[in-house]
């Protein structure tokens, strides 16, 4: 389970999270929504400890993230970046079997190719992408390699930051399903963050909303359209009129 | 006064800021070189990087410099009939400071540019995140390898520069200006001492780690967005070259100013 309680980060004079307080239990999987620039990606970051949070407490499994050893606590996590985040200088398979070939869980380089060659199968590409650099590659089979290098080592937490964005509609639904298969296959604990509401519907079994610094509204993925949060059926029905502000 | 004062101030206290943060990551990165994981492959790809694909650069440069050296020793050594001199001037200056200020020059060019913005845009891409969620600390992925490489290679790089450059003010020398081929190579073997390499060779081990450290660390400093890659690289060869030019002048100080 991840827990965070009165978390809050400013950057200079922006503050982007006022008091987050947020439970993921174990084997779920939440969606963050919420409005561009206003946190979501810094949530993560936080919980993963790429970003310092000034404030408040992030427990996993009920111990405070910054005394774990860090190894072992990155060791559990798999994330897939917004942009892929893939390594240019690497092969696809390498990219892939990026923790396989060093550290503490090193295979032999045949054994962690052989798994490469499988994770990229279960997210749709061929072997034959094996051999290829990530430029050769379109934006979709990116965000795919990005998702079999996430799953690679079987991590028990997933993170996913804006999965489908960038994406065709029917790539997003791809990449939806496989992400929704996935989880539910690896009985994963998942943290997706989206203002895709067909992602949302698709990945969710509870959703988050993070709107000016805090969580707005949380609950399962069936409450989200009968929730009276005024700021929530704003942003899932995408009015333009309502207490969230257009411009900010 | 306040005002002039505060405005005098803030760029010092920048400035001191700066070397104070490069000095902690030399730190850093020489605490990660004795501790385990070493990422060979990543040491290898920065050998032939830094090494050996800089050599056509550091050669071209080092043949015209010591052939320019050569003429413009001739035509000034004419003035008071010292000529003859060519072959031992050509020696020690290349050796001593053309060759090893040079071949960092290059280096700090050519390396440093890519090494920052190679790492600038790992940075804006996530690709540094990626890293670090992947368990690999990125100064030790991507630092490490590079100082190391840089640090044992340009030495290397000067010592091949210190000869092609000799082999320029050969070439003009006895091609041009009517100096004997083998009188030339003796006056060069017997004028250079094993001092004068060494310092060489120190110069070049400088230069090299600084050049790759500063283009590290810019890197890892960079900005958001395509903007930040270029003022990551831009500062990157601006700092690596002052460094390498104010280093070459403590070096020459500490070894040769008694």
């Amino acid at each position: 389970m991840i827990a965070l309680s009165h978390v809050t980060k400013a950057f200079g004079p922006k503050q982007v999270l006022t008091g987050v307080d947020l439970v993921v239990p174990k084997g779920q999987s939440m969606v963050v929504i919420g409005g561009s620039g206003t946190g979501k990606s810094v949530l993560l970051k936080c919980i993963l400890g790429l970003v310092q949070p000034d404030q408040g407490l992030i427990t996993l499994d009920g111990q405070d993230v910054r005394t774990a050893e860090r190894e072992a606590f990155l060791a559990r996590f798999g994330m897939l970046f917004q942009g892929g985040a893939l390594f240019d200088s690497l092969r696809v398979w390498e990219n892939v079997a990026f923790r396989l070939l060093r550290g503490p869980l090193k295979r032999p380089k045949a054994e962690a190719r052989a798994i490469a060659v499988e994770k990229l199968r279960r997210v749709g590409l061929t072997p034959e992408t094996a051999d290829l650099f990530p430029a050769e590659l379109s934006g979709g089979m990116q965000k795919r390699v990005g998702l079999a290098r996430a799953i690679a080592a079987q991590p028990e937490i997933i993170f996913f930051d804006e999965p489908t964005t960038g994406l065709d509609p029917i790539m997003a639904g791809v990449i939806n399903d496989l992400i929704r298969e996935i989880v539910t296959e690896m009985g994963a604990t998942a943290i997706t963050i989206t203002h895709d509401m067909s992602s949302v519907r698709a990945i969710a079994d509870r959703v988050a909303m993070l709107h000016d610094g805090v969580i707005q509204w949380t609950g399962p993925v069936a409450e989200m359209d009968n929730a009276p949060d005024p700021y929530l059926q704003q942003f899932i029905h995408g009015r333009a009129e309502g207490p969230i502000a257009a411009i900010r | 006064m306040t005002g002039f004062l505060a405005a005098l101030g803030r760029p010092v206290l920048a400035v001191l800021a700066a070397f104070g943060r490069v000095a902690l990551y030399a730190v850093q990165t020489l605490a990660s070189l004795v501790r385990p994981p070493f990422y060979t492959r990543e040491f290898l790809a920065a050998l032939l990087h830094v090494g050996w694909l800089s050599l056509p650069v550091v050669g071209l440069t080092a043949i015209f410099t010591g052939g320019a050296l050569a003429l413009q020793i001739y035509a000034g050594g004419q003035r008071f009939n010292a000529e003859a001199v060519v072959p031992q001037i050509v020696a020690i200056g290349m050796v001593r400071e053309l060759g090893p200020v040079l071949v960092g020059l290059m280096i700090a060019a050519r390396v440093t540019s890519s090494i920052a913005a190679e790492i600038a845009t790992m940075k804006v891409t996530e690709q540094i995140d990626a890293l670090v969620t992947l368990s690999t600390n990125p100064l030790k992925y991507l630092t490490v390898p590079r100082v190391l490489a840089g640090t044992l290679t340009v030495p290397l790089l000067v010592a091949v520069g210190d000869i092609i450059g000799i082999m320029g003010g050969f070439l003009v020398a006895t091609g041009q200006l009517g100096f004997n081929k083998a009188t030339y190579i003796q006056n060069t073997l017997d004028f250079l001492e094993s001092a004068d390499v060494v310092s060489s060779l120190i110069k070049g081990a400088v230069f090299g780690c600084i050049a790759t450290l500063i283009g590290c660390y810019h890197g890892m400093a960079s900005g958001r967005g395509a903007m930040g890659v270029g003022q990551a690289t831009k500062t990157a060869v601006a700092a690596a070259s002052i460094l390498i030019l104010a280093a070459n002048f403590l070096l020459t100080s500490v070894m040769f100013g008694s």
